[in-house]
């Protein structure tokens, strides 16, 4: 029977023509549309991730209270214990430390004056450790606008926009004026090593980067940092596995009534991350869900078209004593076969597409120069392997769907006017 | 209708005194508790939720308009040096050897981690010219019986759109004050115990700032030593004397 109906199919063009484009522009855009929502949406949690969240982040308990206001007197103390202790459960995640500090930035002029000033929002890294990726996760060669990334202590990077304000170039002297985790004033001398472009400009505008050791010594943090972030080794997130590991580190100090004691949070718990999570998950079924009603209704169009077209055929063969439930199924296996054939080429069609967007991608820089959230300047799309499904089956639903839909009207003929119909 | 108007009458005598000895009151706290200059030792003893540090420091005050201090304790804050002069403050830090000048919304940062911030420590005008007051109520505070005045801001450039200060009735000393945002939202209290007198003056020598917005017991501030009336030498407000 399908070898039987493959043959119509290919011999009679008229009549899979049309339905397998329709499917296979339907699976080629649902699955494009798809790998890029998914890549964009991925592109922005991968970002934050970098710059803000980790894969998961380990703080203090008032530390992670107050995080949005930097509160490094509420620091973690105790780092090599606590890196100890992650190391050795959790060895498959690279753990670096980061403080997040603000303070005034003063550009020295001539005679001890101001040539510029304004409030920095400060990030110390580990640039110095091989070890720790930062510069590479970062993308801080990559963002370079002058210079060069610090090689040692006391050097800065600043946002290319703020530099300009302040009117300093690489080589310039900067002066920090800040508080130390006790709350002294504290003051510190920075050479410019280079100037960055974030791609984000509240960060173009205000952000300092300077190295970890460099902000401990300044901000007084011997033996401590504001945030240690875990990431997964090749940068991948398994948003199940870190459920787990924050579950069992936190486990630990449930019992523990220090408010300083750590706790880890998952990117999901952290700065409404959660629900761009929920939205990256939902983004596929919603795609599934819009495709195969859009799809249905436009291929039950095709089906009655073709069910005119067939009209004559339909009418032969149930004057030949045809039952009218066998043409139906006749009908459902030819859509079967057709939905195949649509969505295999759909589906390679959306996947090269997929795939040439993951390697090129549309650079909306252009489009970012006020923006304030932390966003990729060339958004890409991602290939992950429910691309392959995700349109397939759909594909092959809304054409059984929309057949189904058209081939009711075979119920509705009548044998008697078979003949008056086809004019016999 | 005859009543009315006496009651009319009546109520805007009244308001017209209370706001007349409001002011009276404003300006002898004014008299009592500022000299044209003084020398003032103090330690600043603020409290975090993980220690708390105290702050030595050494004060220099000519007017309303000058101001130096220099930080004698402890070892991270020794050296750092303030002045003020009218509406502009410079630090200096010895370890970057550079003098900074503050301005703006930088003001609003907390001195030291202190629950002040520079721009408390910066406000030099008298309360009557920036507020009109009245008395409200009379109050017992540690059994010293005060006048509670309400200060509502007459200017725009008020760091607070309202006040509160109970004032001593026998010894015309604040005993707490209250500053208010312009929602009414209480942002910060000062307490002033331990009236002592110095030289003539009756002078609150422990006072207790507190941040309203802020979680703990706020910053005290105990005057170790105080003249008044001594003679400064002009250099002292200069910027020179900054990096002396």
């Amino acid at each position: 029977m399908i070898k039987f109906i493959f043959k119509a199919i290919l011999r009679d063009k008229n009549r899979s023509l049309l339905p397998i484009t329709v499917v296979a522009t339907g699976v080629l855009l649902t699955i494009a549309l798809s790998g890029y929502l998914s890549g964009m949406l991925g592109d922005i949690i991968d970002q934050n991730a970098r710059f803000q969240t980790g894969h998961v982040k380990v703080m203090s308990r008032a530390y992670a209270d107050n995080v949005d206001q930097m509160p490094n007197d509420l620091a973690l103390l105790g780092l090599d214990e606590v890196h100890e202790e992650l190391n050795n459960n959790f060895p498959d995640y690279t753990w670096v430390n980061r403080i997040n500090f603000g303070g005034i930035i003063d550009a020295p002029g001539e005679n001890d004056e101001s040539k510029g000033q304004g409030p920095a929002s400060g990030m110390a890294v580990e640039l110095f450790s091989d070890s720790s990726g930062e510069v590479e996760r970062l993308n801080l060669k990559e963002s370079l606008v002058t210079g060069k990334v610090p090689e040692k202590s006391g050097e800065i990077l600043i946002g290319y926009e703020f530099a300009d304000k302040l009117k300093v170039k690489v080589g310039d002297e900067l002066t920090f004026m800040g508080s130390t985790m006790y709350g002294s004033m504290t003051f510190s001398k920075f050479i410019i090593s280079g100037t960055v472009r974030f791609g984000v400009a509240a960060m173009d505008k205000g952000t300092i980067i300077i190295d970890f050791a460099d902000a401990q010594q300044m901000l007084d943090m011997a033996d401590g940092t504001g945030e240690i972030l875990g990431f997964y080794k090749d940068e991948v997130f398994m948003q199940d596995q870190v459920k787990e590991m924050s579950k069992e580190f936190n486990a630990k100090y449930a019992s523990s009534s220090d408010e300083f004691a750590p706790v880890m949070k998952t990117l999901g718990e952290q700065s409404s991350m959660g629900s761009y999570l929920d939205l990256v998950d939902s983004v596929s079924s919603m795609f599934v869900v819009i495709f195969v009603l859009v799809m249905s209704v436009v291929l039950w169009n095709t089906g009655l078209i073709g069910g005119l077209r067939r009209y004559q055929e339909f009418g032969i063969r149930l004057a030949l004593g045809e039952s009218k439930g066998h043409i139906y199924r006749a009908m459902i296996y030819e859509a079967l076969l057709i939905g195949t054939i649509g969505s295999i080429i759909g589906s390679a069609l959306g996947i090269v597409v997929t795939l040439l967007m993951q390697r090129y991608g549309i650079d909306i820089s252009g489009m970012m120069k006020d923006a304030t959230m932390m966003m990729p300047s060339v958004l890409k799309s991602k290939f992950t392997p429910q691309l392959l499904y995700i349109g397939f089956i759909p594909g092959v639903l809304a054409m059984v769907i929309g057949t189904m839909l058209s081939g009711i009207g075979i119920y509705k003929r009548e044998t008697a006017t078979l003949f008056k119909e086809l004019e016999v | 209708m005859k009543y009315l108007f006496v009651l009319l009458f009546a109520l805007l005598s009244i308001t017209q005194t209370s706001a007349q000895d409001a002011t009276a009151i404003l300006n002898k706290v004014d008299d009592n508790i500022n000299s044209h200059t003084s020398i003032v030792k103090s330690d600043m003893i603020i409290y975090g939720r993980r220690n708390q540090r105290t702050v030595t420091s050494v004060g220099y005050t000519e007017g309303k308009n000058k101001s130096f201090s220099e930080y004698l304790a402890p070892a991270r804050e020794k050296g750092t040096k303030m002045l003020k002069l009218e509406n502009n403050l410079w630090i200096y830090s010895p370890s970057t050897d550079r003098t900074i000048q503050l301005s703006g919304h930088m003001l609003k940062q907390s001195l030291m981690g202190s629950d002040l911030s520079y721009e408390d420590m910066m406000e030099n005008r008298k309360l009557t010219e920036m507020y009109d007051a009245k008395v409200i109520d009379e109050e017992t505070i540690d059994d010293r019986k005060t006048w509670v005045l309400q200060l509502n801001a007459k200017v725009d450039d008020a760091s607070y759109d309202s006040r509160k200060v109970w004032v001593d009735i026998e010894r015309y000393v604040p005993l707490r004050e209250e500053l208010f945002a312009k929602s009414g939202q209480l942002l910060k209290r000062t307490e002033l115990k331990d009236v002592k007198k110095i030289d003539g003056r009756w002078y609150p020598t422990k006072m207790n700032y507190k941040d309203m917005l802020k979680d703990g017991k706020g910053t005290d501030f105990v005057v170790l030593e105080i003249e008044f009336d001594v003679e400064i030498p002009a250099y002292i407000f200069s910027k020179a004397a900054l990096k002396r």
